[in-house]
């Protein structure tokens, strides 16, 4: 590529000193546009890098491929009475706080609102699942440590009556 | 020696960061990538790519046996690392040092005792900077106990952690349990180490680190950084030099930072984290990352330096290039991280595909930036896209720079913050500076109460 800041730097410098609004650059390797901004008088740069990867092959590669996000059990419709526990955002399923420790609820665990019963880690971080509802836990839909999607149900709860 | 090929053991914008400096420095590069990056920016950049292994980083970027086996294949010379992922894993540095290949970053005794915060905790005592009182906790009672002597609120934090992963505020004994649970599985998930500790919480506090590089016999620092604009113990901008403190504090600061790193003799870019409480003028030791930094841009404008250049001459076994005196800072610095969260939603990360992206440029402004239209956004990493760093002749001179780059900065496909970073640096109390560690979450609050 080849293109540093210091190069973009320049043909601003140069640019500056026109009365030209906007630059399209396209080599093989790269594709750059620059556009003035009125607004905040400053530069805006698109810039994409066009070689391909030079990907060294069969070396060190393994072939361990992550399953893809798990199907959920058919979601049977849900009884009355009954609350889904869905993941609010995509990410690796957990039962229990770390590995070889006992799961936050198993079937049967009674649970209030902010009972945590999952953890979901997405970007390095870990996100609480809260029960959101009082009840009972009556299907874990998903196995521990599968990928999941937003909005994928997790856990059943039977609402305990008001 | 000189290297001739470095292996660069990371992803994203770091990875994409280092390699301009070994182009610069005519060093070939060996990106090592998992399967989810084989198409990034840094890959079509890099002069070779190796695949080491599935996009989770526990099958790829984290696999020491991996990584190593990929610059034995490539004949690399040396290994960056980059931040996060293996950059201060001692086993890691022990395995390079068993092939022969250089690690670009400090001895394996360094990274043992800067990576075990409580060895760490006790190394910063013993050459006489203070700590915050507390220490590591195993149950819920020792936990309980410790609190009750130190004062609530506490936080608890991860022994092996770092980087602000793994901390939790617990404000009373109820909490406890729960957030010793949620901490402890985050250290055992991301440093492969669930012991944690607990620290009194100085609500009122700035977070100020010092840059420092060593050659192993000495150490001279590049100067402070603030970075008190934090949100859930991660940092959001950042700024060097620190602003609103004395002369006489920043002094204090920089030679207990030296003093700290000359007591372990040193060798790489380290930063060592402090908290300051500006009203007594007093300030604690909180950590010390044996790396190069996610902010060390800001450092960079102000002093002229390439890091990843010093950090690279200290590895290839020369001495510091610069004396203590070499160092003349000049301007101000200001960088704003952008991360793919959705700021509407708790700041959950927004992970996908960017599909546009119109980034600032021009005087006074870098972007340190892996995306480009096309750009895939993994779950399984950090969500940061890039950083834009912008630099003046004073602070408001910078702001002002930031605040015209933040306007032309536009991104597709994934939510960003950058509507945050606009509202955040358009506050009075930002302009004014040093705000504390809180201020994030206060001007949060307030922002959400008025966007609603």
């Amino acid at each position: 590529m080849k293109l540093t800041n210091e190069d973009v730097r320049e043909i601003l410098q140069l640019l500056d000193a026109t009365k030209f609004g906007e630059l399209h650059v396209e080599t093989e390797r790269f594709k750059l546009t620059l556009r003035r901004r009125a607004e905040a008088g400053a530069w805006a740069q698109e810039f994409q890098v066009l070689s391909r990867p030079n990907v060294v092959r069969n070396a060190g590669t393994r072939d361990e491929h992550l399953a893809s996000p798990a199907a959920t059990k058919p979601a049977d419709s849900t009884a009355a009475g009954q609350i889904e526990v869905r993941a609010h955002l995509p990410g690796t399923f957990y039962r229990a706080p770390q590995p070889g420790a006992p799961p936050f609820v198993e079937l049967g665990s009674r649970v209030v609102n902010d009972t945590v019963v999952a953890i979901i880690e997405t970007m390095k971080l870990m996100n609480a699942v809260p029960a959101g509802a009082d009840g009972e836990i009556t299907d874990i839909c998903c196995e521990n440590a599968q990928p999941v999607e937003r909005g994928a149900v997790l856990m059943r709860i039977k609402q305990r009556p008001e | 020696m000189s290297f001739r090929r470095v292996l660069i053991a990371n992803r994203g914008e770091i990875a994409f960061r280092i390699m301009r400096t070994c182009e610069k420095l005519g060093i070939e590069t060996v990106l090592a990538a998992s399967e989810a990056d084989l198409d990034s920016m840094a890959a079509r950049t890099a002069d070779h790519v190796i695949c080491i292994g599935a996009a989770a980083p526990s099958a790829s970027y984290l696999n020491v046996d991996g990584v190593i086996a990929a610059a034995v294949t490539m004949k690399a010379d040396a290994i960056h690392p980059g931040y996060g992922f293996l950059s201060e894993n001692p086993n890691f540095c022990a395995a390079c040092e068993r092939e022969g290949i250089a690690f670009i970053g400090p001895t394996v005794a360094q990274l043992d005792t800067s990576g075990d915060k409580l060895k760490a905790r006790a190394a910063a005592v013993a050459s006489g900077l203070p700590v915050i009182s507390g220490g590591e906790v195993r149950t819920v009672e020792e936990a309980r106990q410790l609190a009750q002597e130190t004062g609530w609120p506490a936080l608890v934090k991860s022994v092996g952690g770092g980087g602000g992963r793994g901390i939790r505020l617990v404000h009373d004994p109820r909490e406890l349990e729960h957030a010793l649970a949620l901490a402890m599985a985050e250290a055992q998930a991301g440093f492969g180490d669930a012991r944690v500790y607990l620290e009194s919480f100085i609500a009122r506090g700035r977070h100020v680190e010092v840059q420092i590089l060593g050659d192993g016999h000495g150490v001279i620092h590049l100067g402070t950084r603030d970075c008190s604009i934090q949100r859930r113990y991660q940092k959001v901008v950042e700024e060097a030099p620190a602003p609103g403190i004395s002369e006489n504090l920043r002094g204090a600061l920089q030679r207990a930072a030296v003093a700290f790193a000359g007591s372990l003799h040193y060798r790489g870019a380290g930063t060592v984290e402090m908290l300051v409480d500006c009203e007594r003028e007093a300030f604690f030791f909180l950590e010390m990352n044996a790396r190069l930094q996610v902010e060390h841009p800001v450092t960079e404008e102000i002093c002229g330096l390439d890091l990843v250049e010093e950090q690279i001459n200290i590895a290839e076994g020369r001495a510091l290039r610069w004396k203590q005196s070499d160092i003349v800072f000049s301007g101000h610095a200001i960088e704003c991280r952008i991360n793919a969260e959705d700021w509407t939603r708790e700041f959950q990360p927004s992970p996908g595909m960017v599909s546009y992206a119109a980034l600032p440029a021009g005087d006074g402004v870098r972007v340190d930036s892996h995306i480009q239209a096309g750009t895939a956004v993994p779950r399984f990493y950090d969500s940061l896209l890039g950083k834009i760093i912008a630099r003046g002749t004073d602070r408001a001179d910078a702001l002002r720079r930031m605040r015209n780059a933040l306007k032309v900065c536009e991104i597709g496909g994934v939510n960003t913050n950058l509507q945050i970073h606009s509202a955040l640096l358009e506050a009075d109390e930002y302009e004014r500076g040093a705000v504390d560690t809180g201020f994030l979450q206060r001007f949060l609050e307030g922002y959400a109460i008025h966007a609603a």
